[in-house]
């Protein structure tokens, strides 16, 4: 069973992703697949709401553009507010990462 | 923000395009998938597989991304909304009964609410009203009688308590108006009166502490309504003259439209006390009350305290005038509401009640539906939905019922409110000007808001707590008797029994009230009302300062009245019966050993033909004839209760009394007592001169007629003001009118009305709640009826079987009721006349219409009972 993600955790590495270049859903996917080890396998059912909550947001936005294979896709990308969120998400995430790891090292 | 408001609106109008972009987007990830597994080398079978074992269900998928947007919450609270009216359609019979159980409730409550806003929460419109107090002389008679003016000013001087201390009185003034004397309503005030209450004009200046003095024309302030209605709310009032009881008196200053003063309402028209009419140089001559407001710091009880012993010593000082009379002192807000406080707080309580009794019933009518909907819960569970949106679905039922209910209950309250009002009669709504705001104000919507959001959560969580305690499955097995079933019946019929003794309880209280009203209109008055025309005429100026000048009048009057068509008899006299039993004297028996007790009763001026007129009965002595005039010796009349009191065992005829300066005054006749005071006063002794030795210039016209007694009030004034244009002439009544509109009748009316309209409701809703129950049951119980008839019961067996259970709980509910009642009406004992609270006829009353009433409704559902076909109640469930 693939380890479970929380959902904020999730919009912060979806952001994280897109913050490296634009792509489409099925590519941030499989980024997050690969750069992790396999250990987060993301199905559509988690990550197509979570995109819709960013671009809601506005931390993303999305357009129809043809991928390389010439089908359509819906490209998403940062916005600066998408930016500023990944680095307050990111500076928390890190906080709180410190403080568990000192627990279970104490 | 803002866009995330519009995206999600425009999800919501344009669904199927919402749907249709998701679904491309969910197209496109299958796309990419697939494309990308056949790029790694998979065949495009297995490439096919995995990319639809990623995707897993579309629909799924699709509805998770619909429901991450806030639109997706507001839709299916637009669907449960859609739904629950679509319930309510198809169950009319329990949506009306519902909503219009607790319209009433609701209407009922908001109605009383706005009273007891307007009465007892707002504040009254002066300065730190708790701190003023009200002041009062008290004598053996009574607690609450007027001060003189020696006397006020003692007091002012001597006190140490009050940072300011004032007098009051009401008073009628004769307003002289291009078509003749008007009588109009007004008060006395000494100088610093509105700024003791910390009331300040908004137009022109309030009294200064010179303009009592008689050589200044005399200010004069006018009340907010006064200048609307007299002067079209016109600014160049200021300054204008009025003629006031003879005097030019000139308008200073208009008073603020919210201010009142109960004490002296209705008044118009505002002047300074005079001093002039020699009263205020008599420290026996008693008219004005006083308002203090207490030094900062100073307590209630300080101060009564201060003044009692003030009071004590100018009685030691003066005991001629002053000998027996203390002093008393109330707050000012319990003289203005303390007696309908009581009444208030009682009617609030029953409405509460009412309201109770309502949500409860409408309450147990959806946990009987929740029931029913029993299956249909369990099916949609079993489909998915999950136990939140279950419970959503009772909240917005609940909420769509209380807040119709809500709203149609302001509306209604609105028409009660009127309603109220009108059983007020007008001239004692005038003495209750704070009834003046009532509406949907400010606190009445916040109230309607507060009982219509508790009602829809008591709604809501009964039928939800029925969901989530029960085993969903269980429900959906055949036959399921679950424990929590028998649970909620009991509490049902708890509830039931409840009901109904509240509604004996209600039932009770109204049967009393009622009877109380009955027997007080029909007391013994001492006189004879029917056929009775009444009016007060003013006999004022220069032709009427001599006695002989009113006796020549009244003769005048007389012969005028008696040619007018259908009169039998012309009566006059000082002080009509049947009003405030006021105007009082002291007396003392000549010839009887002195003594130091003060003898005081109420005394009349009275023409020859009064008690005739009247129909008393005269117990011993002679009427008053023509002869008894200022030739001849002084006469007086006493009645029975004085001779009881002070010619006990004597025949008093023939002896002497020495009152009002006249030193030998010979007793002629007892009559029966004629109630001078309220319909439900205690006797109390009066003498009666005769007018034409002792006339009055303020007096009432009686007029005894065989027809129609108000088509003769017209032609009674025309005829007055025939003889003389100067005689004010004002109130013309019937004497039943009178009655009628007296404060008691009216208080008395009034209780039995709103307690009865209470009782009523809360017979129906005990109805409603009875039926519902019972009809639960028998739904329940209907495979067991199947059986039983199916092995051989006849329907009347079916029908004793249903009706001893209502019956059973009938008795309970009523036998408790009556208990309570016993108990409750004991709180009514101060408002019942000639009634006892424990009166048998009226227990017995009421618990039979319960009876009955209950008897009703159960028939129904024994009759749906007793028609059960046994083949199909065994193969339903």
């Amino acid at each position: 069973m693939p380890d479970d993600l929380v959902q904020g955790t999730l919009e912060m590495l979806v952001l994280k992703t897109l913050a490296l270049e634009p792509m489409h859903g099925y590519g941030v996917a499989l980024r997050l697949e690969q750069i992790s080890h396999g250990v987060f396998r993301i199905n559509p059912g988690s990550l197509l709401p979570a995109l819709s909550r960013l671009e809601r947001a506005g931390r993303i936005k999305a357009e129809w553009r043809a991928t390389e294979n010439n089908r359509r896709a819906r490209y998403y990308q940062l916005t600066p507010r998408g930016r500023k969120a990944l680095e307050a998400e990111r500076a928390q995430w890190d906080r709180q990462i410190a403080a568990i790891t000192r627990i279970l090292e104490a | 923000m803002f866009s995330r408001l519009t995206a999600g609106l425009r999800a919501l109008f344009h669904r199927d395009r919402r749907n249709a972009d998701i679904q491309r987007e969910v197209d496109s990830f299958f796309q990419a998938s697939l494309d990308d597994k056949l790029r790694r080398g998979m065949s495009r079978d297995a490439a096919l597989r995995a990319a639809r074992a990623e995707i897993g269900s579309a629909e799924s998928v699709r509805h998770k991304v619909w429901s991450a947007g806030w639109e997706s919450t507001a839709d299916s609270l637009l669907q449960d909304f859609r739904f629950a009216l679509r319930q309510f359609r198809k169950n009319p019979g329990f949506s009306l009964t519902a909503i219009l159980i607790l319209t009433l409730g609701i209407a009922a409550s908001i109605a009383i609410f706005s009273f007891v806003d307007a009465a007892l929460i707002r504040p009254l419109p002066y300065q730190d009203p708790s701190r003023l107090v009200v002041l009062f002389e008290s004598i053996p008679l009574g607690p609450r009688f007027h001060l003189s003016y020696l006397d006020y000013l003692d007091w002012k001087r001597q006190n140490t308590v009050f940072s300011s201390l004032d007098v009051y009185s009401t008073y009628g003034f004769l307003l002289q108006t291009p078509t003749g004397t008007e009588n109009v309503e007004g008060a006395r005030v000494s100088a610093g009166f509105f700024r003791t209450l910390g009331v300040a004009p908004i137009l022109g200046r309030d009294f200064r502490p010179g303009d009592d003095q008689v050589n200044a024309l005399r200010p004069v302030l006018l009340s907010y309504s006064a200048w609307q209605r007299r002067y079209g709310g016109r600014s160049d009032v200021l300054g204008q003259t009025v003629v006031l009881d003879g005097d030019p008196s000139m308008i200073v200053g208009v008073l603020p439209p919210s201010f009142h003063f109960a004490p002296a309402e209705p008044a118009d028209f505002w002047a300074t006390d005079r001093a002039d009419g020699g009263c205020e140089k008599n420290r026996g001559c008693h008219n004005l009350f006083g308002i203090a407001r207490l030094k900062p710091g100073v307590t209630f009880a300080s101060a009564f305290a201060d003044i009692k012993t003030i009071a004590n010593n100018l009685a030691r000082q003066f005991p001629d005038s002053n000998r027996d009379q203390k002093a008393f002192m109330l707050p000012l807000t319990d003289v203005i509401v303390g007696d309908i406080r009581p009444i208030l707080l009682v009617l609030l309580t029953g409405a509460a009640l009412l309201l109770l009794i309502a949500a409860v019933n409408v309450a147990s009518l959806l946990l009987v539906r929740a029931e029913q909907r029993r299956r249909e819960m369990a099916v949609r569970g079993a489909l998915g939905a999950s136990r939140p949106r279950l419970i959503r679905q009772f909240i917005t039922e609940g909420f769509v019922l209380s807040v119709a209910s809500g709203i149609l209950g302001l509306a209604l309250a609105t028409a009660v409110m009127q309603l109220f009002l009108r059983l007020i009669p007008k001239d004692i709504l005038a003495t209750m000007p704070y009834l003046r705001g009532i509406g949907l104000n400010l606190h009445v919507l916040a109230f309607a808001t507060l009982v219509s959001l508790g009602a829809g959560i008591l709604f809501s969580l009964l039928p939800a707590l029925r969901v989530s305690l029960s085993d969903l499955r269980e429900s959906l097995t055949e036959g399921g008797r679950s424990v929590s079933g028998t649970l909620w019946r009991r509490f049902g019929s708890n509830l039931v029994v409840l009901e109904l003794a509240t509604a004996v309880v209600l039932l009770t209280g109204a049967g009393l009230l009622g009877k109380s009203f009955y027997r007080l209109l029909h007391v013994d008055t001492g006189l004879e009302p029917g056929h009775l025309a009444l009016v007060q005429v003013a006999a004022t100026g220069p032709a009427y300062d001599k006695n002989e000048q009113l006796v020549a009048l009244e003769r005048r009057l007389k012969s005028t009245l008696s040619t007018l068509p259908g009169v039998q008899s012309v009566a006059l006299t000082s002080k009509l019966p049947l009003g405030d039993g006021d105007i009082t004297t002291g007396f003392d028996i000549v010839g009887a050993p002195a003594d130091t007790v003060h003898r005081e009763v109420a005394f009349r001026s009275v023409s020859a033909s009064y008690f005739p007129t009247l129909e008393a009965r005269i117990l011993h002595g002679r009427w008053f004839t023509e002869n008894d005039d200022a030739s001849h010796p002084p006469v007086v009349i006493i009645n029975e209760q004085m001779a009881r009191e002070y010619f006990a065992g004597q025949n008093p005829v023939g002896k002497q009394i020495e009152t009002q300066g006249v030193k030998h005054m010979e007793i002629i006749a007892v009559i029966n007592d004629v109630q001078e005071g309220q319909l439900d006063a205690a006797p109390r002794g009066a003498m009666y001169f005769s007018d034409l030795q002792f006339p009055s210039g303020f007096f009432a016209i009686l007029l005894r007629t065989s027809q129609n007694e108000t088509a003769l009030l017209g032609p009674a004034a025309a005829a007055i003001h025939s003889v003389d244009r100067g005689l004010a002439v004002s109130e013309p009544a019937t004497m039943t009118e009178r009655i009628h509109d007296s404060p008691s009748a009216a208080l008395h009316r009034a209780s039995a009305w709103i307690v009865g309209g209470f009782a009523a409701l809360a017979l129906l809703l005990s109805v409603v709640g009875l039926y519902g129950v019972i009809a639960y049951s028998v739904s329940r119980r209907t495979r067991e009826i199947g059986v039983r008839m199916a092995l051989g019961a006849q329907r009347s067996a079916v029908y004793q079987l249903i009706l001893r259970e209502a019956a059973r709980l009938a008795v309970l509910g009523i036998a408790a009721g009556l208990v309570c009642a016993l108990a409750a009406t004991t709180l009514l004992r101060s408002q019942l006349f000639h009634v006892q609270t424990w009166d048998v006829t009226t227990l017995v009353g009421v618990a039979m219409v319960l009876g009955s009433a209950a008897l009703l409704a159960s028939f129904l559902p024994a009759r749906r009972a007793a028609s059960v076909n046994p083949t199909e109640a065994l193969h339903a469930e």
